[in-house]
């Protein structure tokens, strides 16, 4: 029984569309998102497309062949690329809590901006809420996009726990900072207002126990905070929303990146799911990492019978051989399997495989090799 | 007394940390599996609601409540030595805190609106530390517990966040000291604190031999050395693919046509393409050793105990698991 084969991707053909104005890389942690994103960008450079990648948390080799050694929070020329086609290529890694400070600094007056920045509660929340970096990956993909200084930025997505987290996390930091919660929470119960009287009943239990939990000062704190920071509450949701929706246009590609391992591509299922849900434009899985099995018409068992036989006495260059083939075949089986049960719930998805080189990519020739890889 | 020494002998609390894609989840369920044998009881706890323990051992989704989940592993050999018992648990923050208010106030109701409100989120997100402490408290407090005069589990193993989280996780006095200075969160991370900067705790890290995975592992390390108290313990190298010829041989171009002989030899037909593909191989296979040998040295400079792992061609089911399990104790990690 053969599974159906799936579309190829083209990823010549997305990054050559001069539509193309964003990629998005994405997919579970330990797929090799940050590497594919890199190789995506500087192939797109090399042919002509002024890119900028604007990456997370990348490896530290990684990002030192590309030359960021800070985390600066703007976007750097990357030297040794191929300018033969026109083409550039910036890089810049994301730092969260600067984008953050920057949007207070942007849209509040300097005092209370400054009251903003020292509250103890707007520290935590910039440094370390769950979905602050996932908010400012997507605001500052927003600045970038609208500065078009940059015909083509490619983004991978944070790493973290889900790969759906990156969709819904902005959402949340938006939800949260617009709260109706935060200001019941944190206004004190006005008598004689009937229709709150019974909601709030409930909410000082609450506030109770949440008192108990943290204590009375992160509560004022957090009151201080929400007094300041009262006139951006509505702008944060207003931001989400708007880059929400630049994620759905049609100048956007999702790229959902995988290794052929049941948990990886059960991620990449989850959020194949959900773009289309989302109708956030899926343009095709790319399959890192695979061992492929050689074409030459030696099944495993076949090959390792054929060792037994030379076992004995026989050349250990060839057992060795033979066993090393068994495995490869294995491997690859498997993995096709698994990339199988992927194409079979997904049949029109495109799919394009990057083979597993024998040793890392960190350095730009090793980029370049991974981008030709998918193409060959 | 154990029947024998194993290197984590004074360890009650396995936290087992490692890069995405290494096989965390892997590594944490042989090695509960591993220290369940002789008839102790495991207790492996999943903290990211992934769900990665249940599958691996074809269960249901695990809720948050102790289970029985597998069997351990009997002494190696010994038909007569009975395994133990492995339990799993999968702890969510929201779960966490219910706990939290129902042991400390007796706050079961109050806890439960909180729930429902999504206020829980609320707690968590404006006080990030607090899902931290809420589930290491949850793991510390099986590790202490008591029944019966000895304790309720013989080890805890942890599956815990990736590498580049870990300290943080870890690290839950100073994750909450700016936020709670006094009051009961405070000392319940103190307590907290204080199981997992003893001698109980060891904190193990599972990586590849690709450069990556041992540059994270070499930072995570010595970013827990940093913390006073928390003790690095094993490093877990997993998807190993050992040398399949002796470094001698190894080292040395093969010849494709003393190859292509030897197939032929064999019996097998298209010998001459056969043998010029499987050099190839060779050439490649010797240059992933190459490599797996230059990040085992890395690796090995770090002075920690560390167990290897083979590659599983087939994909891990549970069979897999015991026999990984069975590698575990034959190295001396449980």
């Amino acid at each position: 029984m053969t599974s159906p084969t799936p579309p190829r991707l083209e990823i010549d053909r997305i990054i050559d569309d001069r539509r193309t104005r964003i990629i998005v890389c994405c997919g579970s942690g330990g797929v090799g998102k940050t590497t594919t994103a890199a190789a995506i960008g500087l192939r797109a450079a090399e042919r002509g497309r002024q890119v900028c990648v604007l990456t997370v948390d990348p490896a530290r080799r990684l990002a030192q062949s590309l030359g960021l050694t800070s985390l600066d929070n703007t976007p750097r020329l990357i030297e040794g690329i191929s300018g033969e086609a026109g083409g550039s290529l910036h890089a810049m890694m994301l730092d969260m809590k600067r984008t953050f400070d920057e949007i207070v600094e942007a849209h509040a007056d300097p005092a209370r901006a400054a009251q903003i920045l020292a509250n103890p509660f707007y520290q935590s929340l910039s440094s370390s809420f769950a979905g602050t970096q996932e908010y400012m990956a997507m605001e500052k993909l927003g600045q970038l996009r609208r500065s078009d200084e940059w015909d083509l930025i490619v983004v991978d997505t944070p790493p973290s726990r889900s790969a759906l987290d990156f969709l819904d996390a902005p959402e949340r930091l938006g939800r949260f900072l617009d709260g109706r919660l935060i200001r019941l929470l944190t206004t004190p119960v006005r008598a004689g207002r009937p229709i709150t009287k019974v909601l709030n009943a409930g909410f000082s239990m609450m506030t109770g126990a949440l008192t108990r939990v943290l204590g009375g000062q992160l509560l004022r704190d957090a009151q201080t905070f929400v007094t300041a920071f009262d006139t951006m509450f509505g702008g944060f949701r207003e931001r989400s929303d708007a880059t929400y929706k630049l994620l759905q246009a049609p100048g956007t590609a999702f790229l959902v990146v995988a290794a052929p391992e049941p948990d990886a591509l059960r991620e990449a299922a989850y959020f194949v799911e959900r773009l289309g849900e989302e109708r956030m434009p899926l343009a095709g899985l790319i399959l890192n990492r695979v061992h492929r099995a050689p074409a030459i018409g030696l099944s495993a068992a076949r090959a390792l019978a054929a060792a037994e036989t030379l076992e004995p006495d026989g050349s250990p260059v060839a057992v060795a051989a033979l066993r090393l083939h068994a495995e490869r075949m294995t491997l690859s089986d498997r993995e096709q399997r698994v990339a199988a049960a992927f194409t079979s719930a997904h049949p029109a998805v495109p799919v394009v495989e990057i083979p597993a080189f024998p040793t890392d990519v960190h350095d730009l020739e090793g980029l370049r090799r991974l981008a030709q890889s998918a193409l060959s | 007394m154990t029947a024998r020494d194993t290197d984590w002998d004074g360890v009650r609390l396995h936290v087992v940390t490692g890069k995405g894609g290494t096989g965390k989840t892997t590594v944490a369920a042989a090695l509960a599996l591993a220290l369940a044998g002789r008839g102790r009881k495991v207790l492996l706890i999943e903290v990211e609601g992934r769900q990665g323990v249940a599958r691996l051992f074809d269960s249901p989704p695990l809720p948050y409540a102790e289970r029985k989940i597998a069997i351990g592993q009997g002494g190696n050999g010994d038909a007569g030595t009975p395994g133990g018992d492995v339990y799993a648990l999968a702890i969510d923050p929201e779960g966490a805190l219910l706990d939290y208010l129902q042991m400390f106030y007796g706050m079961r109701s109050a806890g439960r609106a909180l729930t429902r409100v999504g206020m829980v989120d609320f707690a968590t997100a404006i006080a990030p530390g607090l899902a931290d402490v809420l589930v290491t408290g949850k793991a510390t407090e099986a590790t202490r517990r008591r029944a019966g005069g000895s304790y309720a589990y013989d080890a805890v193993v942890m599956d815990a966040p990736p590498t580049g989280r870990i300290s943080r996780f870890l690290n839950v006095t100073s994750e909450v000291s700016d936020l709670a200075k006094v009051g009961p969160v405070r000392s319940h991370a103190d307590a907290v604190s204080n199981v997992i900067r003893s001698p109980q705790t060891a904190v193990h890290f599972v990586c590849t031999l690709e450069e990556m995975p041992v540059q994270e592992t070499l930072d995570g390390i010595a970013e827990l050395r940093a913390i006073k108290g928390i003790q690095a313990g094993g490093v877990f190298v997993n998807m190993a693919r050992p040398a399949l010829l002796p470094p001698a041989l190894l080292a040395t171009v093969p010849d494709e046509a003393s190859l292509a002989e030897a197939l032929r030899s064999a019996g097998l037909p298209g010998a001459q393409d056969l043998g010029a593909h499987l050099a190839a191989a060779l050439g490649e296979h010797a240059q992933h050793v190459a490599l797996q040998d230059r990040e085992r040295a890395e690796l090995d400079a770090v002075g920690q105990p560390i167990y290897e792992l083979p590659l599983i061609t087939e994909g891990v089911d549970l069979a897999a698991l015991y026999r990984l399990a069975a590698e575990l104790r034959n190295q001396g990690a449980a």
